[in-house]
């Protein structure tokens, strides 16, 4: 079952000075339930926008996104989202940050609490329930933004760059549990990055994308994110594919990096 | 100028003491005290206690020793007060020339003292004797008793012996002798280096002062009921403008039209100094409380409008989308989110805008009022009672600090994440 289709979605900005920017063209894509894809690009290849137009944050100006069989008009609890940073909120403790949404709901403190304790074991916050979110780090406030969308039990998971500013340590760390929430939780993921190694690894599918207008380049499917569940994820990385694959997606991609200097630079002259 | 020269030297001097003293005794070991680099280093910077105590202890004795004050030791030479005598000598139309004494009874102002009985002593000029207050001077009419006056002819030449033209000042034993253009002789006192207390009273008058205002109170009003009624007039005033601003605020943050109306009449109003509204509000409302509790709102009610306004426009929108995203409705956002989102910046513009009620109701009191901090001071000022106008000041200053020690108590205990996010 296609749970998510993403139909001939195009964007166009409208600037000030009477030109408008493509930021994406007919972009069409389907996401079976469960899956894990994984999008990258250059900058500017729209691939925030894409994300934000299945968030329901923006309407696309053309095409539409279909999920279990109705169309996405504005942000829902059905799609979560897992922003890059700061998107806690700080007069909460942990705990009401994690309870956030089923709060909202509307639902009793007996109702939720066994499953919001439940979450906060799994990301590994069990004792640090009532401490507030500033007094925690990096890497911890990420696994709090990740059991908050969690507890609210979404279909589909928006991650725009969740682990974009942690150092390299933590990020292997979260990497890894990213993939266990994924194979516990059976959620459709999709998950924005600018890291080629991050793209492989938490992909089932990787989606390269192309700037000017925002498209996509290349699909793949891949069996590191299989692999990877529950393992160390160094070893994948030893994989000799793995190695393939990361030339190949990094080369794609200073290729397209480069002509964009190309054209701005004919542009230029 | 002397006293900042002391002033001076006290600071140097405690510098030196404490560094190289008293320092040597408390040595600490913590992170700050073990950095190397520190001129540069803002966080390195902490206020030394001691120079803080050795400040407000400098303050004060400054004070007491050039008022003369009795709970300080050391006092500044202080006016000339007791029996003091100079010469004059009288030259007669004929050019025959005479010397007289004339005695001077230097007396505490207040006391009443009449001058000492003296013997008119020989010759054509006769001695004479005056009572002058300390810090005042006196007119000697010394040709009064004599012979030959000036109506005659005759003149002062010289005084302790020095030569002296009509507009000249002279120093004698225990203060200077000017002499006028008419030839009269003006007596002063030595003044000492110590303030008049109409000038600047000594502590214990103020302390005095607090003690007889509180229990007798003045202008019909105890001392208490003074700085009360200004409290007063601030919390409610402040009460009203941010019962009334922050929801504009909030309005202002969230919705276009609210923005577009009242975006002038705010950026308008906001640099207006209230003081300036006092004339106005005062035609409007007369100098009862409603005119003053009017003016307060209308300090408070910009302040609070922009610190709410910057409060919501100030939301992350990553925060909105988050909530939104987890189910949130707007009145949700709005309560969960938004109102708490904005409290630091609404804590901010509390703060200031409590210190600009503050200062805006001591204004307004001297202006026009029946009581309150500022009239007391105001009216105080019109009789020359420095030490109630001193007790007024200083118990403004304290209440300001006061309030602003309950705000920043109540926002870390209301906001702590603020500043560390």
């Amino acid at each position: 079952m296609s749970a998510l289709t993403i139909d001939k979605v195009s964007m166009r900005f409208d600037l000030p000075n009477g030109g408008h920017v493509q930021a994406l063209k007919d972009v069409s894509l389907e996401l079976q339930s469960g899956e894990l894809m994984s999008v990258l690009g250059p900058s500017g290849c729209g691939k925030t926008t894409l994300l934000n137009i299945v968030a329901g944050f923006l309407a696309p100006t053309d095409g539409q996104i279909v999920l279990n069989g109705h169309q996405v008009t504005g942000p829902d609890a059905e799609r979560g989202m897992v922003f890059q940073q700061g998107a806690l909120f700080e007069w909460m403790s942990v705990r009401d940050n994690v309870s956030f949404g089923p709060r909202m709901k509307g639902q009793k403190r007996a109702e939720y609490e066994g499953n919001v304790n439940h979450l906060l074991d799994v990301v590994g916050l069990k004792d640090f329930k009532e401490k507030a979110v500033y007094e925690l780090s990096g890497g911890m406030q990420q696994r709090v933004a990740l059991a908050r969308c969690l507890a609210n039990d979404p279909d589909v998971i928006l991650m725009d760059e969740p682990l974009g500013a942690l150092d390299a340590l933590t990020r292997e760390k979260m990497q890894g549990l990213v993939l266990k929430l994924w194979k516990e939780t059976g959620k459709t993921i999709i998950l924005i990055t600018h890291s080629v190694e991050e793209a492989l690894l938490l992909g089932e599918r990787l989606l390269v994308m192309a700037p000017r207008p925002g498209r996509i380049h290349k699909e793949y499917r891949l069996p590191f994110a299989d692999e990877g569940v529950g393992k160390d994820l160094r070893e994948v990385k030893k994989n000799p594919e793995f190695g393939e694959r990361r030339e190949e997606i990094l080369s794609m991609i200073w290729d397209m990096e480069e002509e964009i200097m190309g054209r701005t630079e004919e542009a230029d002259a | 100028m002397t006293i900042l020269i002391i002033y001076i030297v006290i600071f140097v001097a405690s510098f030196f003491v404490v560094r190289f003293g008293v320092r040597k005794f408390r040595q600490m070991k913590d992170f700050t005290s073990l950095k190397t680099v520190t001129f540069g280093d803002e966080s390195a910077v902490r206020p030394d206690r001691w120079a803080s105590v050795i400040s407000v202890v400098t303050v004060f004795l400054l004070w007491g020793a050039f008022t003369g004050s009795k709970w300080v030791p050391i006092h500044a030479p202080g006016p000339f007060i007791g029996e003091t005598s100079f010469t004059y000598t009288l030259e007669g139309p004929d050019g025959a020339t005479d010397d007289a004494t004339v005695y001077a009874r230097v007396f505490e102002v207040g006391q009443d003292v009449d001058p000492a009985e003296v013997d008119a002593g020989d010759g054509f000029a006769k001695n004479d004797s005056i009572a002058v207050g300390a810090w005042r001077s006196d007119l000697i009419l010394m040709d009064r008793n004599d012979e030959v006056t000036r109506k005659d002819g005759a003149k002062v030449i010289a005084i302790d012996g020095q030569a002296v033209n009509p507009g000249d000042t002279v120093r004698v034993a225990d203060g200077t002798v000017a002499i006028t253009s008419k030839g009269s002789l003006n007596f002063a006192p030595a003044k000492g280096m110590q303030m008049e207390p109409i000038w600047l009273p000594p502590p214990e008058a103020v302390v005095a002062r607090v003690g007889e205002i509180a229990s007798e109170g003045y202008q019909n009003f105890t001392l208490w009921e003074h700085l009360y009624w200004s409290l007063f007039r601030v919390i409610v005033g402040f009460f009203f403008g941010a019962l009334v601003g922050i929801p504009l605020g909030y309005a202002m943050g969230l919705s276009d039209w609210f923005r577009g109306w009242f975006d002038p009449i705010v950026e308008f109003m906001r640099p207006v100094p209230p003081l300036a509204l006092i004339p106005l509000v005062i035609i409007w409302a007369g100098i009862g409380e409603t005119g003053k509790i009017i003016l307060l709102f209308l300090a408070a009610l910009w302040i609070m409008t922009i610190s709410a306004r910057a409060g919501v426009s100030g939301v992350a929108i990553s925060k909105v989308h988050a909530a939104y995203s987890l189910g949130a409705s707007k009145w949700q956002l709005m309560r969960y989110v938004i109102m708490p989102n904005s409290l630091p910046e609404i804590f901010t513009g509390a703060r200031v805008a409590m210190g600009v009620c503050w200062g805006t109701v001591v204004a307004a009191e001297l202006v026009a009022a029946e009581k309150g901090a500022g009239m007391m001071i105001m009216v105080a000022s019109r009789f020359q009672l420095t030490d109630i106008v001193i007790m007024g000041i200083i118990l403004i200053g304290v209440i300001g600090y006061g309030i602003d020690i309950l705000m920043r108590k109540a926002e870390t205990w209301l906001v702590p994440w603020k500043g560390r996010v």
